[in-house]
């Protein structure tokens, strides 16, 4: 059975600035929240913003089933996400969720994963690090961003593993790529990777020439987010696939052609 | 109250959704009852399968977006076999949207749908202007319109409904050409053709340059058309075209559409069809109508 989706009205609870162009949002819902895989994401109504018409489609960054919240890391990019950012505690957001395929549970709860994230894509890296270090999983966090001030949320990864850091200009961590840093040139059972198109690549790339599994997470451009107008398709080895309904989690095995392209 | 006639169609109430933006109706299924709609047009159907346009395919602009899908879709042949047995079983009008490279794909899938015992209709898209070849140049030209529409005619015996493109000077002639040939119904508008440029990367934001606009910005447009081409013809004619509300749906009937459809409003609220009916119904009785029929085309 397909998990249900649903349209809810949410107040925020909190906003809260947590890195140069982030917020995070805490989210409470009018009934109970729904159940979420980590990996899937909401499509958010932004009210009151000139020229934002369409849903935007943020992640889910987190969710905390006993204070029946749920967050979302919000990077302030244009017109519906800079509204986004000065919402008030109190204020209404509607929300259509859960949406999509997300990552999917490492084979052995013996697994050694490695979470790979860039700018936004942090988000939903969160959420799955947590669920996943519930089941004992030995996870490594890698994050990279063009300085430390634009790698958002990273301390909250830290009670939950190793956090291994890169940056362009060597504000933080080692200065370079995150495929640079020495922790990716080890060996996983898994890597999980969201971020930039050109990050996400070349994860994979390395992943699949060193025959390790990999998860992606797509970003694109998104009309519906329920699959039916066909707006967001990437061109995988079996042809076009809906990001908002075969992903946006896809396994790289059927990606090469995706990442083989620069 | 709400009940309206499309040529043989009975339809609960006017409102359907429009093609390309409902997927085939089980994509909403979780936020309202399809049972509920006066009927709902799948996606654009082609004879075989099709990859459509290459990402990316959507841009928004003010007031509505811009998409270049591109007839996507699996082909007539996987419609039959492997959606239609999902959907048939609901209670409302399911309408096919057949499109084609040629004369023989739109009669080929056409004859393949009349076929289906639960599809009580089909809406030929003579004008979807992504695609390079055919779509567009059987709608812009009154001639070639009439021939795919009475070649068409020729094979399919159910309620043959027939698309319109607004990218032409004068739709009403295009209107008459298709009921001479034997349309049953027009429906209008199809997207508006645009182009939109993402300066700061100094590239078109679509794969394809230019692609169809949809969304309020084009409501006006749509208005003004269905008036017109309401006007002109004697068959039905269903309105769309940015329609988001109540009030908006009411414009169209009021300048001549028998039946309405939804489109890019779905993707913004997925309820919105049902919200529009709730509010027809509530305008019905503000205003002491008893019968929707008595707005259809008054202005
Ligand atoms: C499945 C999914 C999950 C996402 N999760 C998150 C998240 O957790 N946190 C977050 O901050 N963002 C996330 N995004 C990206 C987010 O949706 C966009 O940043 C947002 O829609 C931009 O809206 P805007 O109105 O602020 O920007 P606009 O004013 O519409 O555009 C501003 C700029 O951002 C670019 N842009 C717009 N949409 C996207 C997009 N989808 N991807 C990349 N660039 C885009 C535009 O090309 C333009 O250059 C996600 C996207 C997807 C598809
Ligand atoms: C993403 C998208 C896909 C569409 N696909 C089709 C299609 O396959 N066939 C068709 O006849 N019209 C298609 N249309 C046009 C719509 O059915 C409709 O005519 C148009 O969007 C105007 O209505 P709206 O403003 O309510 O969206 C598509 C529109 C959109 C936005
Ligand atoms: S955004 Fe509409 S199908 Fe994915």
């Amino acid at each position: 059975m397909e998990q249900k989706k649903e349209m809810t009205d949410f107040a925020v609870v909190e906003n809260r600035r947590v890195a140069e162009t982030y917020v995070e949002l805490v989210l409470r819902p009018v009934g109970k929240l729904a159940k979420v895989v980590p990996g899937q994401f909401a499509e958010v109504r932004v009210e009151g913003a000139e020229g934002v018409m369409l849903r935007r489609p943020i992640s889910i960054h987190d969710i905390d089933t006993e204070a029946n919240t749920l967050s979302l890391l919000v990077q302030i990019v244009g017109r519906g996400t800079r509204r986004l950012s000065q919402l008030a505690s109190g204020e209404r957001l509607n929300l259509v969720y859960p949406l999509g395929k997300g990552f999917s549970r490492p084979k052995s709860t013996a697994s050694h994963i490695l979470l790979v994230g860039g700018g936004a894509g942090i988000a939903p890296l969160y959420y799955l690090a947590k669920t996943l270090s519930r089941e004992e999983v030995h996870i490594t966090t890698l994050l990279g961003g063009r300085s430390e001030a634009l790698i958002p949320a990273r301390d909250k990864f830290m009670p939950l593993g190793e956090v291994c850091l890169t940056t362009d200009d060597g504000s933080a961590g080692v200065q370079g790529l995150v495929v640079d840093h020495p922790c990716f040139a080890e060996a996983y059972d898994m890597i999980y990777t969201c971020g930039p198109t050109p990050m996400m690549k070349a994860v994979a790339r390395s992943a699949a020439a060193r025959d390790m599994s990999c998860e992606v997470s797509l970003e694109n451009l998104m009309a519906c987010g329920l699959g039916a107008c066909l707006c967001c398709v990437v061109d995988t080895d079996t042809g076009h696939q809906r990001v908002c309904k075969e992903g946006p989690v896809f396994d790289i095995s059927g990606m090469t052609k995706w990442y083989e392209l620069c | 109250m709400l009940e309206v006639a499309v040529h043989n169609l009975k339809l609960k109430n006017p409102v359907m959704t429009a093609s390309g933006t409902f997927g085939y109706g089980e994509e909403f299924a979780d936020f309202i009852d399809l049972e509920q709609l006066g009927g709902f047009v799948v996606k654009g159907t082609t004879g075989s399968h099709r990859e459509g346009n290459p990402y990316p395919r959507m841009a928004e602009t003010p007031s509505g977006m811009l998409n270049a899908v591109g007839l996507q879709n699996g082909g007539v042949g996987k419609f039959c076999t492997e959606v239609y047995p999902r959907i048939k079983h609901l209670h409302t009008n399911i309408i096919v949207n057949v499109s084609g490279h040629s004369i023989e794909e739109y009669c080929s899938v056409a004859e393949q749908i009349d076929s289906l015992e639960h599809i009580p209709a089909i809406e030929l898209n003579i004008s979807c202007p992504n695609v390079k070849q055919g779509g567009m140049t059987f709608g812009v030209d009154p001639d070639q319109a009439a021939r795919v529409v009475s070649e068409v005619r020729r094979v399919y015996g159910k309620t043959l409904i027939v698309k319109l493109t607004p990218n032409v000077t004068h739709i009403a002639e295009i209107a008459k050409a298709v009921e001479g040939a034997g349309a049953d119904s027009v429906s209008l508008i199809n997207t508006v053709l645009g182009m939109a440029i993402d300066v700061e990367r100094q590239r078109p934001c679509l794969s394809t340059i230019t692609g169809g606009l949809s969304g309020p910005a084009v409501k006006p447009i749509a208005v003004r058309m269905v008036w017109q081409v309401a006007k002109a013809v004697k068959i039905p004619v269903i309105g769309l075209g940015g329609i988001a509300s109540a009030a908006d749906a009411l414009e169209f009937l009021m300048a001549g559409a028998r039946a309405i459809q939804v489109g890019t409003a779905n993707f913004v609220n997925p309820r919105v069809t049902i919200d529009i009916i709730e509010g027809l119904n509530d305008y019905c009785h503000r205003h002491h109508i008893g019968d929707i029929n008595d707005i259809i085309g008054i202005i």
